[in-house]
């Protein structure tokens, strides 16, 4: 075949193939079904763990059936101007009550989990960091959530409460971006969420300690669902994150229950 | 009667081209507070932003001029193996995404990078999460603009002044500071104002390793976002409108250069 027949064989393969990804369904029995509706979750980064491993149980569940779930995870306050800005989201889970409210004022929520405040370190916790007291010590280098992340506003509200005198070092986008400064060796503590301890540890690069003073009510993270379209998809899915599967698995991911 | 069409459609795509331009400087300016422009852009937060930009791209062009000159000069006149190589190698920030950039730059200056390390032991420097860090961040994209426009300026200069000169004596400094200079220093500054207005604009490269410190490496794009993501739009809007200004400035500036025939 002359060499412009081979570009556009080439080139048709590489489409159909890129187009025919979004069709194949990898549940393992090698069937390929047609599923019926994506449904759009807007998640905190801090539950992408959690809500993985929900997404793909979710899969082998009655609603789960005729519904693909899709993730877009993020920081909430980043989430809740998306949608703001017109984003089309079916579920919307946030760390926080503010951001809720702005992306859906007035819509009906359920608090699916609740979080407390840890500190994360390299592994093997070189500069011996046991406490606030500790970050504020020189030569420390802490990072934090930025002050409009549910995360960043929690652990500065924590910080001056310890009255230790830690000052962050940057205020990062959401909280695995501070997970992912501090195991790679750039910053020595940072303030995340005791969720998110369980992915840093196991991933061997990061430890976590815990903080006291975190136990405070007020300083723990809520995380209220709501459903912006409720679909069948949308619905079964939040009936599945409430179920006692979808509780167990946030527990098992460090999460507290949400509480009534 | 078949012509016309045929006419129109070029025309047709080019006004839905333009328009894919104009229309969001439209919407930023159309959408701008205008009542509240001065003290949303005199804010503490605006004002350190605009002066952390100032300096970190005042400071990126710097590097980049007293680094990438010498470097434009190896590329246009020297021969040695691997000059190819090279030349891609410099222009690979030009097209590599900021946050890539980023990334690579934090595994080689960062505390446990490749180079950072050293930095880090024997000379106690510490480049992220501090202002020469923002600094370094847009040097590296910005400086193969001003390498790119050096290297043409030196490659088209008349050789047979410099070899004039030299024939009359004059030393290779004396050479370039008198004959090649002059002749070039057009290029040299618009390429210089190209890499700074790519400075001042950078943001993925910044955050991702210099971080979002305010007061040390919190530029305006890093505040814009910052305002976005707290909801204070209008805040954002009035520091892009002046970004947008700047940047409008520097096109006027370059226009014979860039736009002109």
């Amino acid at each position: 075949m002359s060499r412009r027949a081979w570009a556009l064989l080439v080139a048709a393969v590489l489409i159909a193939a890129a187009c025919n990804n979004d069709n194949n369904d990898n549940d393992g029995n090698g069937a390929t079904a047609q599923r019926h509706e994506t449904v759009r979750v807007f998640a905190a980064s801090s539950l992408t763990e959690a809500f993985t491993e929900l997404g793909d149980a979710f899969e082998d569940t009655a609603g789960g059936e005729n519904a693909d779930v899709e993730f877009q995870f993020g920081a909430s306050s980043t989430l809740a101007q998306q949608i703001e800005s017109g984003a089309v989201a079916a579920v919307f889970v946030s760390a926080d009550e503010e951001s809720m409210a702005r992306a859906a004022p007035g819509a009906a929520t359920v608090t699916i989990a609740r979080n407390r405040l840890a500190l994360v370190v390299e592994k093997g916790n070189p500069k011996g960091i046991d406490s606030l007291d500790d970050l504020a010590r020189p030569g420390v280098l802490l990072v934090v959530c930025a002050p409009a992340v549910p995360c960043g506003r929690l652990g500065a509200a924590m910080l001056a409460k310890s009255g230790a005198g830690a000052k962050p070092a940057s205020l990062e986008e959401n909280v695995k971006a501070v997970v992912a400064k501090v195991a790679l060796g750039e910053a020595d503590a940072g303030i995340v969420y005791g969720s998110d301890i369980g992915a840093a540890e196991a991933a061997g690069t990061a430890e976590g300690v815990s903080i006291p003073l975190a136990a405070d009510p007020a300083l723990e993270a809520v995380y209220p669902m709501a459903v912006l379209e409720p679909t069948a998809g949308a619905k079964a899915w939040a009936a599945f994150v409430t179920s006692d599967r979808g509780r167990r698995v946030l527990a098992a991911h460090g999460f507290l229950p949400g509480g009534p | 009667m078949t012509v016309r069409p045929a006419r129109a459609l070029p025309a047709v795509v080019a006004a839905l081209a333009a328009a894919f331009f104009v229309l969001p400087l439209a919407g930023l300016v159309a959408r701008a507070p205008w009542r509240d422009l001065w003290s949303e852009l005199t804010t503490t937060d605006a004002l350190t932003a605009l002066r952390l930009s100032i300096v970190c791209s005042l400071l990126a062009t710097v590097i980049s001029v007293v680094a990438g000159l010498p470097l434009a000069w190896v590329l246009a006149r020297a021969e040695f193996p691997g000059r190819r190589l090279l030349r891609a190698v410099v222009l690979v920030p030009l097209v590599l995404p900021p946050v890539v950039g980023g990334v690579a730059l934090l595994l080689a200056f960062g505390r446990r990078g490749i180079a950072g390390q050293y930095l880090d032991a024997w000379f106690g420097v510490h480049l992220p999460f501090t202002t020469a860090g923002a600094a370094i961040a847009e040097a590296f994209v910005a400086m193969p603009f001003l390498v790119v426009t050096a290297e043409a300026a030196f490659r088209a200069a008349d050789r047979r002044y410099e070899d004039a000169a030299r024939t009359l004596g004059a030393g290779r400094w004396t050479v370039f500071r008198r004959v090649t200079l002059p002749s070039t220093w057009p290029a040299l500054a618009a390429g210089a104002v190209l890499a700074w207005a790519r400075a001042l604009g950078e943001f993925g490269a910044t955050i991702t390793f210099a971080g979002n410190t305010p007061g040390r490496t919190a530029t305006i794009p890093l505040e814009v976002f910052l305002m976005l993501e707290s909801g204070r739009f209008d805040g954002a809007v009035a520091l892009s409108l002046l970004l947008l200004g700047v940047c409008v400035a520097v096109l006027v500036l370059l226009r014979d250069r860039w736009l002109g025939a």
